[in-house]
């Protein structure tokens, strides 16, 4: 399926080349830098190039283009899969995907891949499994392994790549044993110029941390199940048990895993009065207006926290792409700091925590280019923020428990939300 | 001794090896292009010689980073192949890593490490085996193509799955090495279809598709078990075998998307009184009953939509879209809207395939409509084919909310964008009559816009709009005209040229103004502008030459000395038909006519109006061109192939496939074979369909002779048959597999039960028939709960005798719950159980349940072959109460079919511990053998086996936890006496057996 690999950098060079089966040479990638010198924008290559004998099929993560090169049909969706697929694999190991910390690792990299795929097809991809067949790089093991000869790669095959939980290792041991869940929501949001909310919708996340003993097999449960009408989950939860009783059961992988995703929306598909509505954190209070004939334009932006339950916001960002006539902006901030990039007509503002009290306000004047006509657009603003110790959607987990082992794990579960694609249109 | 031995060999095969390469360097050193230093490339070659592991380990860590960088390191070749058996396992990876690489180039030295590999397969640790056989047939090297053959024939058959695995995807680089040897390669995928590991059903399936994707016979026996193991397939796996299976639907069945009801969004309301209509046709026309197996597919795909794998959720919704009844296609939605939550790669596949789908399917989409909202920090590609889906989705209810959104997207600082939205909004105009005229007004505004991309675009989509409706529009046109001065894109310009050439006649004044400003600008425009000059000219010229006639010559000559041929060209065609002389021809006369006449307006429409002709989700969609490699999605084919090639039972297959083959060879009619098989084996139950299979034959024959010559197939056939006689002894229990489609039909087909096009696939399994019609119907319901003691709540259950469609282990249940209060009972649901190591399969909770109402739900309970009580709670909102369900032995059974000599072959093997019986003197009027049936069979779950003899009566049944065979005989003596027998290493159970028969058969 898959051919050959190259990871191309921002500047347009190929720093890593992998081949599955035959050689294809580099310069297939020639169709790709067309495509790539032909977008305005890094992000706006497109995914799938055909070429006179070969596909390209890219994915763009870190700053770094990795470009498959397909033969024949295939599902381009695979592809994609399985190329974001070792990245994350890449990041797991190296803590950051980057064109230095591959070069540093080119050995691993090259045994990762060369685990990862057989003959072009996905062989192991599950993290479990991989890295009991290669060891992550860490200093003290490169230093133990110089100095003694021994190695990074495993010499039996994993249990789990045979078994029926192919996603979790055998005879796994802690001194303490713990579990940790993460309910992370992205909150993506438009809202028009009026103040009115446009779409609304909730991404949300369970992340895990499991560090426990043995085979435990967990259930957890929910205050508020019905929440989660449009899920995915990990391999490990037993689908059946959740259509029937609306409880995660699942033997969990080793280490840190993404237990399950969904997506809550504002939209049809909620019985009436049920949450009809995603609740908005924060509100923007604006006014941008540029007028004809003044080479002066008003800018003057208000935050202030919404629906929070109680909950501080923080770690605001606010970005916003102003028109190109745009010269300079002359502003004033109540807190925070702020900058405008002259070239990209970027303005963000560092806010910082909202203080419900003393709202924050960014104030003052741009200038425009004497003599050029109004901007058509007013620019449309880019809020992030944080808040912890809350789901917005309202989703609390009602308990866990562990099954199967007999020690008393340390449980703990925690919030958090922050704003997805948050865009308020002025 | 033996590793010494071999080392030797391996060095001095190397002190050759080492001498090839020094020439090579020789060569390279003259030549002197390769990118790393000799000194460098020395230095590696002395590590490699070194004794120290370490210092190896250095210079193949090194030499990797030198490929990895896209450097030639072959030369090296001679140094590595030499620690291609070191024991160092990291070492020994990087090697073949390397060797991998480079065994092409270097073939001869390659050979030199295949004896290492060789060995290596035969090592105990599988790990070690399956890389031996991943880096050996990586070695892409002719001459060892028979070793690879041996290899991968070996493997196939190897204990570890893993292995297993490996061979599969060895078969495809031994494909891509030596296409000859296809057959045998086939022969191979045959037996790992075949395989119960979850692990190789992935990769074996992949080895299908590219090696003989023509081959689905192969598929037909593999069919239920793929569909079964899906689940628990590895994700890629997954993917891959829901392609092939989409496809494999596509030949198999019929039709679901009913006749009339095209596959058309203009159809809504028909597709939403489905049912009403569906009532209508079936008096009408023959009703459409689901396969049993089609049903199974889209039952076990449809958990897949919640994997994280977007792969996945892709290929189910694919699967859905090209295999599901047109109802059922709107469960993917949900899912695929999901998934353009993930990255942007992704969002761009899946919105492509969703603007084909919306197309087709605006309903699908249309609830969903937010998500395909622009962002401003979207990607150009996504943002415009959010706007396609938009556009699409728009309807008279939407139109005002979608040109609101529009409207901010004009104004966009991304003006490609800005310009996409305004095709969008044409295209909105033209397919909703109502808001036509808003939209032309809007984009008459935008022509007044700074922006010249947005007015550019602006009057090209006015022009197409005018051309749709140009009765009264000749204000417009006007207003065009006065912004012509200051419109400086070509494409403007040329449009509105045209439009008032055509329309000249609604703007007569205007026009030859316009064509003398351009006879001054003519020289200085653009190409495409040019053309339209003369175009103008010319109209003008044939409608009101006394005020223009000038003009146009001097247009004319301007064009006739212009440096580019095709103006040159039009003007000379143009004079020649517009102005008479002698010498134009008869064209001259219909000059007015040819370039006067209506125009057929441009139809708007969406780019991806046609792409479904692509299977949604592949490369060739996505690129919308047929990619190599790409399989077409055949059409349903009108009349079904015969289903009962994917029966897997031990004896009827063959037997049906031998008709079949006879039919092929001899090409008679099915009559015939009919008879030479009922010779062959009499107590065959093969009479099989006397109406369909005629045609099934024929179609048959048609596949033959596409597909491979009939020789071919039938030496294929005959080798499977025997193969599965080889194979499956002693046979898996045939219930487990039969029972997806008894379960299938009862379950979702009820009606599959009414004579239909099916009739003759249930002659030809007579003992199936009989439990699925049940007609002995031993449908005795026991109390579970009293409405006493459940508050209300009471339930009853019944065996339905069928096998249970999640766990082929467990025995199905169906337990009646009534609302005997007059509060309504809510959140109904099994609680706990024990004992403990019972497994059980809960029913679905009742959400709520009305007083008097009542309600049937069906569980699975794994009795272990056990009359051991199953006890557990049953629970609502408020209570729990503990239940308790003791079974029947009779009920722990399912029957099972054989004939007569298998019969006789199976008690054979039961004798002796395994055989029960007793004497029994029978009740008065149970001596006749249809009472003497009915009373047995209602008693147990156990299929009659048909014999020759009056007196003796057969039962044949397995245990449906372990599939232990159950064997009973009843033989008729003189008066009423009778025997009865009970064959089974189910000891227990038999003496139960023997008491219960003994009971029924006894007792009045």
């Amino acid at each position: 399926m898959i051919h050959s690999l190259f990871l191309v950098n921002s500047s347009g060079d190929i720093f890593l080349e992998k081949h599955w089966k035959s050689v294809v040479s580099r310069s297939v990638c020639d169709y790709f830098f067309e495509a790539q010198e032909r977008a305005t924008e890094p992000e706006n290559v497109p995914p799938v190039i055909p070429t006179p004998h070969h596909y390209l099929i890219s994915v763009l993560r870190h700053r770094i283009y990795f470009v498959a090169v397909i033969q024949s049909e295939v599902p381009p969706l695979f592809v994609i899969e399985f190329l974001h697929r070792v990245v994350d694999t890449f990041q797991d190991y190296f803590g950051v995907c980057t064109e230095a910390a591959i070069k540093d690792n080119v050995v691993v990299v090259y045994e990762l891949l060369e685990e990862m795929l057989d003959n072009g097809f996905p062989l192991a991809t599950e993290s479990n499994i991989l890295k009991e067949l290669i060891k992550p790089p860490t200093i003290l093991r490169t230093m133990v392994n110089t100095i003694t000869g021994s190695t990074n790669v495993g010499e039996q095959l994993p249990t789990g790549q045979l078994s029926v939980v192919p996603w979790r290792r055998t005879g796994v041991k802690y001194t303490n044993n713990e579990a940790y869940f993460d309910v992370v929501e992205e909150i993506d949001v438009i809202i028009d110029k009026s103040g009115s909310t446009i779409t609304a919708e909730i991404q949300g996340v369970i992340d895990a941390c499991v560090k426990l003993t043995g085979m435990p097999d967990l259930t957890l449960s929910f205050m508020n199940p019905r929440l989660l009408d449009d899920v995915s989950f990990h391999p490990c939860v037993r689908f059946k048990r959740w259509e029937a009783e609306r409880i995660l059961s699942f033997i969990p992988p080793d280490g840190n895993f993404r237990l399950l995703s969904y997506h809550v929306s504002s939209q049809n598909g909620y019985p009436v009065g049920y949450r009809s509505l995603v609740a908005i954190p924060v509100y923007v209070k604006h006014n941008i207006t540029f007028r004809e004939g003044s080479s002066q334009g008003r800018f003057d932006l208000t935050l202030g926290p919404k629906q929070t339950m109680g909950k501080g916001v923080e770690a605001v960002l606010v970005s916003s792409q102003l028109p190109r006539g745009v010269l300079n902006a002359n502003l004033s901030a109540s807190q925070g700091t702020y900058t405008f990039d002259p070239v990209t007509k970027m303005l963000t503002w560092d806010v910082g925590k909202i203080n419900p009290q003393k709202l924050p306000s960014l104030k003052g004047s741009m200038s425009l280019q004497a003599g050029a006509s109004k901007p058509d657009e007013n620019p449309s603003i880019n809020i992030q923020f944080k808040i912890q110790q809350m789901a917005i959607s309202g989703l609390k987990v009602n308990r866990l428990d562990m099954y199967g082992e007999k020690y008393k794990p340390f449980k703990g579960i925690k919030y958090m939300t922050k704003a997805g694609k948050f865009q308020v249109r002025t | 001794g033996v590793s010494g031995s071999l080392q030797h060999e391996l060095c001095s095969a190397d002190g050759s090896a080492a001498r090839q390469g020094d020439e090579r360097e020789e060569g390279l050193r003259e030549t002197a292009m390769y990118g790393c230093g000799f000194s460098a490339n020395d230095e590696l070659k002395e590590m490699l010689e070194s004794n120290k592991e370490s210092l190896k380990l250095e210079a193949m860590k090194r030499i990797i980073g030198l490929i990895a960088k896209g450097k030639n390191a072959s030369e090296l070749f001679p140094a590595v192949v030499k620690n291609v058996a070191n024991k160092n396992i990291e070492l020994k990876k990087l090697v073949y890593v390397y060797l991998v690489r480079y065994a092409e180039e270097q073939q001869d030295l390659a050979l030199l490490s295949i004896s290492t590999f060789q060995r290596a397969l035969k090592d105990p640790n599988q790990l070690i085996r399956a890389s031996a056989l991943r880096v050996l047939s990586s070695i892409r090297v002719p001459i060892i193509v028979p070793i690879m053959m041996l290899a991968i024939k070996e493997s196939a058959s190897d204990m570890s799955p893993y292995v297993r695995k490996t061979s599969a995807h060895a078969i495809q680089k031994l494909y891509s090495l030596d296409p000859e040897q296809r057959e045998h390669l086939i022969e191979v995928i045959e037996k790992l279809l075949k395989d119960k590991s979850t692990l190789v059903a992935g990769s074996v399936v992949m080895a299908f598709e590219e090696v003989c994707p023509d081959r689905i016979d192969l598929i037909h026996k593999n069919y239920r078990k793929l569909c079964n193991l899906l689940v628990d397939v590895e994700e890629w796996g997954q993917v891959v075998i829901i392609s092939m299976l989409t496809r494999y639907a596509r030949t198999q069945f019929t039709s679901p998307w009913q006749e009339g009801v095209s596959f058309d969004e203009n159809n809504e309301k028909a597709f939403y009184d489905s049912d009403s209509e569906e009532k209508r046709d079936e008096t009408e026309t023959k009703p459409y009953m689901m396969d049993p197996d089609h049903r199974l597919l889209l039952r076990n795909t449809k958990p897949l939509l919640q994997s994280r794998n977007t792969a996945v959720v892709m290929a189910v919704a694919q699967l859905y879209w090209h295999l599901a009844p047109t109802h059922e296609v709107s469960a993917v939605t949900k899912s695929l809207v999901r998934l353009l939550r993930s990255h942007r790669e992704v969002q761009y596949v899946v919105l492509q395939n969703i603007a084909t789908m919306s197309i087709q399917r605006k309903g699908m989409f249309e609830p969903y409509m937010k998500s395909f909202y622009v962002r401003s920090t979207d990607p150009t590609h996504i943002k415009t084919l959010k706007l396609e889906i938009l556009t699409n989705l728009a309807n008279e209810a939407n139109i005002s909310t979608i040109l609101r959104e529009f409207q901010t997207y004009v104004k966009s600082q991304d003006k490609a964008f800005a310009a996409a939205t305004i095709q969008a909004i044409g295209r909105c105009a033209t397919n909703i009559s109502e808001v036509t005229d808003t939209c032309l007004n809007g984009l008459v505004l935008l022509l007044s816009n700074r922006d010249e991309t947005v007015v550019a675009e602006s009057v090209v989509v006015i022009k197409k709009l005018l051309q749709t409706q140009p009765t009264q529009h000749s204000e417009i046109i006007k207003h065009m005209a006065k912004l012509f001065d200051k419109i400086t894109v070509a494409m403007a310009r040329a449009s509105i040229l045209w439009l008032i050439g055509e329309y000249c006649e609604r703007v007569p004044k205007i026009a030859p103004d316009v064509l003398r400003k351009m006879a001054k600008s003519f020289t200085s425009e653009e190409d495409i502008v040019k053309l339209q000059i003369v175009n103008l000219a010319a109209k003008l010229y044939l409608t009101n030459s006394k005020q223009t006639k000038l003009l146009t010559q001097y247009i004319l000559n301007l064009g006739k000395y212009d440096q580019n041929y095709d103006i040159r060209d039009r003007t000379r065609f143009i004079r020649q038909l517009i102005v008479p002389n002698e010498k134009s021809g008869a064209l001259s006369k219909y000059a007015r006519r040819i370039l006067l006449a209506p125009k057929p307006a441009p139809l708007l429409q969406s780019a991806f109006k046609d792409r479904d002709r692509y299977q949604l989700g592949t490369l060739s969609h996505s690129l919308n061109l047929k990619a190599s490699g790409y399989q077409e999605l055949s059409d349903w084919p009108a009349v079904a192939p015969d289903q009962s090639v994917r029966n897997v039972e031990v004896i009827e297959p063959c037997q049906f496939v031998y008709t079949l083959n006879l039919c092929v060879v001899s090409g008679s009619g099915s009559e015939e074979s009919d008879e030479e098989t009922s010779d062959e084996s009499p107590k065959s139950s093969s009479q099989s369909g006397e109406g369909s299979s005629e045609s099934e034959t024929d179609q048959k024959k048609e596949k033959n002779k596409k597909n491979t010559d009939s020789k071919a197939k039938s030496k294929a056939v005959n080798r499977y048959a025997v193969d599965h006689l080889g194979v499956l002894r002693p046979p898996p229990p045939p219930t487990h597999t039969r029972c997806w489609m008894l379960s299938g039909l009862a379950v979702s087909e009820p009606l599959a039960l009414t004579p239909g096009p099916e009739a003759g696939f249930m002659t030809s399994h007579p003992s199936s028939l009989q439990v699925t019609v049940q007609p002995f119907g031993p449908v005795k319901s026991h109390e579970l709960l009293h409405h006493m003691s459940g508050k209300g709540l009471s339930a009853r259950y019944h065996f339905p005798r069928q096998p249970f469609l999640y766990q082929p282990s467990m025995v199905q249940l169906q337990i009646t719950l009534t609302n005997a209060s007059d509060q309504p009972l809510e959140g109904i649901h099994l609680g706990e159980h024990s004992p403990a190591s019972l497994t059980l399969h809960r029913f679905s909770p009742v959400e709520r349940l009305e007083p008097q109402a009542s309600v049937t739900v069906s569980m699975g309970i794994d009795f272990n072959d056990s009359t051991q009580a199953a006890n557990f709670q049953l629970c609502t909102k408020e209570a729990e109460f503990s239940v308790s369900i003791q079974p029947a032995v009779g009920e722990l059974l399912l029957p099972a079919s054989l004939t007569q000599a298998d019969f006789e072959k199976e008690q054979g093997k039961l004798l002796g511990m395994n055989e029960t019986s007793a004497t029994i003197t029978m009740a008065e009027g149970h001596c006749s053998s249809a009472v003497l049936n009915k009373q047995v069979r209602s008693m147990a779950n156990l299929g009659e086996v048909i014999t020759g003899h009056n007196n003796t009566h057969r039962f044949a049944g397995r245990t449906v936890s372990s599939g232990a065979l159950v064997l009973v005989t009843v033989e008729k003596r003189e008066a009423a006496d009778a025997t009865i027998t009970v064959n089974t290493d189910k000891s227990v159970m038999a003496s139960m057996l023997l008491r219960d028969l003994k009971q029924a058969l006894a007792s009045a």
